[in-house]
């Protein structure tokens, strides 16, 4: 088995032994969803109105919440400096870190959402479109938020300044993704695909992109 | 195999921490870096390490496996002991054999690795339940599960008490005897038979 697949085998096993971080994503999700219907109240047009968007903020802010875990407890243990010099550039390891982190928190985050648009009476037609578009779009969250994780390595209590570096690189992701999905609601298919296929190219970019930008971060952080 | 480094210096920002230091280790030679706190030891074992890079002088590996760069020739082990309290000690073992090693880990050499510093009862229980000594052990397991020539090792005697100091210095020993070099920062001697010493100095003033 090459050292790619062996530390992705690695970090999702590391994973699912503590389910603690996914639970804390997946739960922190459901709340945030539970509490819009009761805070803007039972008008059932709105909610439909506003639920795509309401579900990728939310979407965005609970994977924002286990970022952190991409390399800290790499970093703090030691292991991030003995990766360091194994025969795999430091490039492939944080790429495979940021696919270990899609596959234990943004598929699951995925899966979820069709679940939680039933409590936003998010409309039927919508609901192909909202996992497609989350199952896309969830790579880019992963791999462009291992930059800001790699980058705030060294700050305790870095979780504030990670989302300030962050989330501003997820617009794109965000206004994709919802106008993907609001097409498709107002009766006007043809406009989902281009926003959809946007959302693919904006992934595409972000698997290239971040690891070269986190591994560069890394390398500066393991100084 | 031989490293070479010659008026190596070293540098934080401004401030030197090594400064013009050379040495020239040979295939089953030691060399003991002493020195008083804040000397540059673990900053010299970084910087050989590939983490860190001179700001001047030059590091060479002579008759290493040619385009594969020097990091990959050697083991690291620094204070931290980069294992998972998540995964038993044989799980950390088999993962760092296969990553380091860069193919299936040997099971004859991880075994070897268990039997060296004693672990074969300790092999099944997490990581996390271990006690100080048990986990350096566990780390510097390592180095016999995958198997690279080099040595650096930054006070691997950490924690261990007086019979697990004697395996480390078993394990070192037939590394050297095996044709391997071997560079550590310690205060302890090591068992090594004729290391040669480098004494680093005080951290000049910026």
């Amino acid at each position: 088995m090459t050292p790619f697949w062996t530390l992705l085998k690695r970090d999702i096993v590391l994973a699912a032994r503590d389910g603690g971080a996914l639970g804390t994503a997946l739960g922190f999700y459901l709340i945030v969803i539970t509490l819009m219907p009761l805070g803007l109240g039972p008008d059932l047009n709105l909610l439909t109105r506003i639920a795509p968007g309401v579900l990728w903020i939310a979407l965005l802010l609970a994977a924002l919440l286990s970022l952190p875990r991409i390399f800290e407890t790499d970093y703090d243990d030691g292991s991030l400096e003995v990766m360091a010099m194994g025969g795999l550039p430091l490039e492939a390891v944080t790429a495979a870190k940021c696919l270990a982190h899609w596959i234990t928190t943004g598929i699951p985050l995925a899966l979820l959402a069709p679940v939680l648009g039933i409590l936003l009476n998010l409309e039927l037609s919508a609901y192909p479109w909202l996992i497609g578009t989350m199952l896309v779009g969830t790579p880019a969250i992963s791999f462009l938020g291992a930059i800001g994780a790699a980058l705030t390595l060294r700050t305790r209590r870095g979780g504030l300044l990670l989302a300030l570096l962050v989330l501003p690189l997820y617009v794109p992701t965000l206004i994709f993704g919802i106008s993907a999905i609001s097409a498709a609601t107002l009766a006007a298919p043809s406009g989902s695909t281009p926003a959809f296929l946007i959302l693919s190219a904006i992934s595409l970019s972000a698997i290239v992109i971040g690891p070269l930008a986190s591994a560069a971060a890394l390398r500066a952080q393991l100084q | 195999m031989q490293l070479i480094a010659e008026n190596l210096v070293i540098a934080r920002g401004s401030r030197i921490i090594v400064a013009g230091v050379s040495f020239d280790v040979k295939e089953g030679q030691a060399l003991q870096l002493v020195g008083p706190n804040g000397a540059g030891k673990t900053t010299l074992i970084r910087t050989l390490a590939g983490m860190m890079h001179p700001a001047a002088g030059d590091i060479r590996l002579q008759g290493g496996e040619p385009d594969v760069p020097l990091a990959e020739h050697c083991h690291y082990v620094g204070h931290l002991n980069g294992l998972k309290p998540k995964l038993s000690v044989l799980e950390n073992l088999r993962f760092w054999g296969e990553y380091l090693s860069t193919g299936e880990a040997n099971p004859d050499s991880l075994d070897k690795a268990l039997g060296a510093f004693d672990l074969k009862t300790l092999a099944n229980i997490p990581a996390g339940y271990l006690s100080a000594g048990q986990k350096r052990r566990a780390a510097l397991a390592r180095l016999l599960a995958a198997r690279r020539p080099i040595w650096l090792l930054d006070e691997p005697s950490v924690s261990l008490d007086k019979g697990s100091t004697e395996f480390l210095a078993d394990a070192i020993g037939a590394h050297l005897k095996d044709g391997g070099l071997v560079i550590a920062a310690t205060h302890i001697p090591l068992g090594l038979a004729s290391p040669i010493v480098l004494e680093l100095g005080k951290a000049s003033a910026p």
